[in-house]
């Protein structure tokens, strides 16, 4: 079996590399999906692996395409320009007030619509928000996205990466949410205050003359309502042990009935927002690196991953995970990492969802693959320093990623026994 | 007489009442200029997410709201300026497009933009400080608002 090994092993390097790279800007899946079906022909993966493999992370897939729907429906009823009013409103033109409120909307909106919906409708948002008011943007747009991914720890639906921990542990949504509390707290003051401290310069300059005069943007009360409803249903869901995969998709598609009907949005565009391509890339990577892990990776990893779950193993755990994360992309490094993690219980695999969710952080790009070849595709474009992203990402995420480990080990010795 | 005037947000106001007072008929060019990492920021979070997230790129809609709010600020400076003046908007790192444009102008009139709470070298931020130390032309300074006293200057260190 030794050839079926290297071929999956470069099967694996070539779909990380398209990954990355993007010819064209093609879809991941064109590599990844026949690269799935060969590591599945030439004996890489066995039917029935690929097959549980599947059946593993189908949940995890349907439950990221109900909640990228239910975010791009949300945004096309007003929320995020509601949640941009509320923040200038309240912030009266002082930029450390307007830090704190877009830290905490950035927080609650990676919290119930995922790290995807943060970078992608808030911070467009966000600048706006900050140009209205008449303060300086910069804190505020380098805030969300450094929340996206830090802010990604409170539950299962935060971050792809979390709700493949929740189905690899068999842990209910309610204590996933119980048990990393703390270390969310525990990054978003360390990041806060990373962030008072490096634009200080930034926050003292409060508004000059800023533009009052915007259109009030009323609360979509539908959307907010059933946003709720299906956050509430996730909780109830979980204690009557229904996939909460369901709650979500009925939540998107209550969602989706009315912004049709109301003709807000098309079918066509709904079906868009289900991204099929990316949920095929998620399920095509998922079996090309099952085949890797079984086929020796796992093997290798044993000798250098910790052993039991003591603070120093949770540490460990978490500098790996940032470290493959950084190297690579979190959600290869989520998918290798997590079967070995899962052995040792909880505090393992949690630990490890610190690493790959606040590592990214330490670049603006989530990997260094990925910000090298950015540089060579830009080597000619002066526009962006790069050490002016960097020194935030170095300064803040090491200090982030111990807090919260630390936070995620007293988490866990406090309600364990609730596991 | 041609002056610049770098418009910035927070500090702008005081720039153009500065130049209203001090130079009421010279020729006016009011420059902006648009920074290229917030939507390199935007743009590199969303490449990190890989394919997820509706396939568009926050960071060109970040670049389309700053310059929609940028050449807005410039209006605002124009109409408090209150008499016609050219308009600049350039993008890229900010203090060397102010200092290459400063190349034309007589003056350059720009605001300190550090800790204002004290006099001292911490009243310019970096790129203000840049822009000061790098200028090929003459240049003032304003405080925006009122200037702290000289009691904000620390006693001199003993001999």
């Amino acid at each position: 079996m030794a050839g079926a090994e290297i071929l999956a092993a470069v099967l694996l390097v070539a779909v990380l590399v398209f990954a990355v790279v993007r010819p064209r800007g093609l879809p991941e899946a064109v590599v990844a999906v026949p690269a799935a079906l060969l590591v599945l022909v030439t004996g890489g993966i066995g039917w029935d692996g690929a097959l549980q493999e599947t059946g593993q992370l189908l949940p995890v897939v349907g439950f990221l395409a109900a909640v990228l729907v239910l975010s791009e429906l949300c945004a096309r009823d007003g929320l995020f320009e509601w949640a941009g009013q509320f923040m200038g409103r309240r912030s009266r033109g002082q930029p450390q007030r307007l830090l704190v409120l877009v830290f905490a909307v950035a927080a609650v909106t990676t919290t119930v619509l995922s790290l995807d919906a943060t970078v992608v409708l808030l911070t467009p948002v966000v600048f706006a928000t900050a140009a209205r008011v008449g303060v300086r943007p910069r804190p505020h747009v380098y805030a969300c996205t450094h929340i996206a991914n830090g802010g990604s720890l409170l539950l299962p639906v935060s971050n792809l990466t979390n709700l493949l921990a929740m189905s690899a542990l068999g842990i209910g949504f309610v204590q996933f949410g119980l048990v990393m509390l703390l270390p969310w707290l525990a990054v978003l003051v360390v990041e806060y205050l990373a962030f008072r401290w490096y634009f200080a310069g930034d926050l003292r300059l409060a508004a000059g003359a800023g533009d009052g005069s915007a259109d009030d943007v009323p609360l979509p009360r539908f959307s907010a309502a059933v946003l709720a409803l299906t956050l509430a249903g996730f909780v109830v869901a979980s204690f009557v042990h229904v996939e909460v995969a369901w709650v979500a998709a009925v939540g998107a598609l209550v969602l989706a009935v009315r912004a049709v009907a109301v003709r807000q949005v098309r079918v066509r565009e709904v079906a868009g927002a289900l991204n099929l391509p990316f949920l095929a890339f998620v399920l095509a990577l998922g079996i090309v690196v099952k085949a890797v892990v079984d086929n020796g990776l796992a093997d290798l990893m044993r000798h250098i991953v910790p052993g039991d779950d003591s603070l120093l193993a949770l540490l460990g755990w978490a500098a790996l995970a940032a470290v493959l994360a950084n190297l690579v992309n979190n959600l290869p490094a989520v998918l290798i990492l997590l079967p070995l993690a899962v052995g040792g219980g909880v505090g393992p695999a949690l630990a490890v969802l610190i690493g790959v969710n606040v590592g990214p952080n330490l670049t603006y790009v989530g990997s260094l693959a990925t910000l090298l070849w950015r540089r060579i595709v830009h080597a000619h474009d002066h526009e962006a320093p790069l050490m002016e992203f960097t020194w935030l990402g170095l300064l803040a995420t090491p200090v982030a990623i111990v807090a919260a480990v630390l936070a995620l080990w007293g988490s866990v010795q406090l309600f364990g026994g609730a596991l | 007489m041609k002056v610049l005037v770098w418009i910035a947000e927070a500090t702008w106001p005081a720039c153009v009442d500065a130049v209203n007072d001090l130079f009421p008929d010279a020729e006016v060019t009011l420059l902006a200029a648009l920074p290229g990492d917030l939507a390199e920021q935007a743009s590199g979070a969303r490449t990190g997410l890989w394919g997820r997230g509706s396939g568009r790129d926050p960071g060109v809609r970040v670049t389309e709201i700053a310059r929609e709010a940028t050449r807005q600020l410039l209006d605002a400076a124009s109409q408090r300026l209150g008499r016609p003046a050219t308009i600049v908007l350039r993008e890229g790192r900010v203090e060397r497009e102010v200092t290459a444009a400063a190349a034309d102008a007589h003056i350059l009139v720009l605001a300190r933009d550090g800790d204002l709470s004290r006099l001292g070298p911490r009243s310019l931020d970096r790129h203000t400080r840049f822009v000061v130390d790098h200028a090929p032309c003459r240049v003032m300074l304003v405080w925006p608002g009122q200037a702290p006293g000289l009691a904000s200057i620390p006693p001199p260190p003993p001999r």
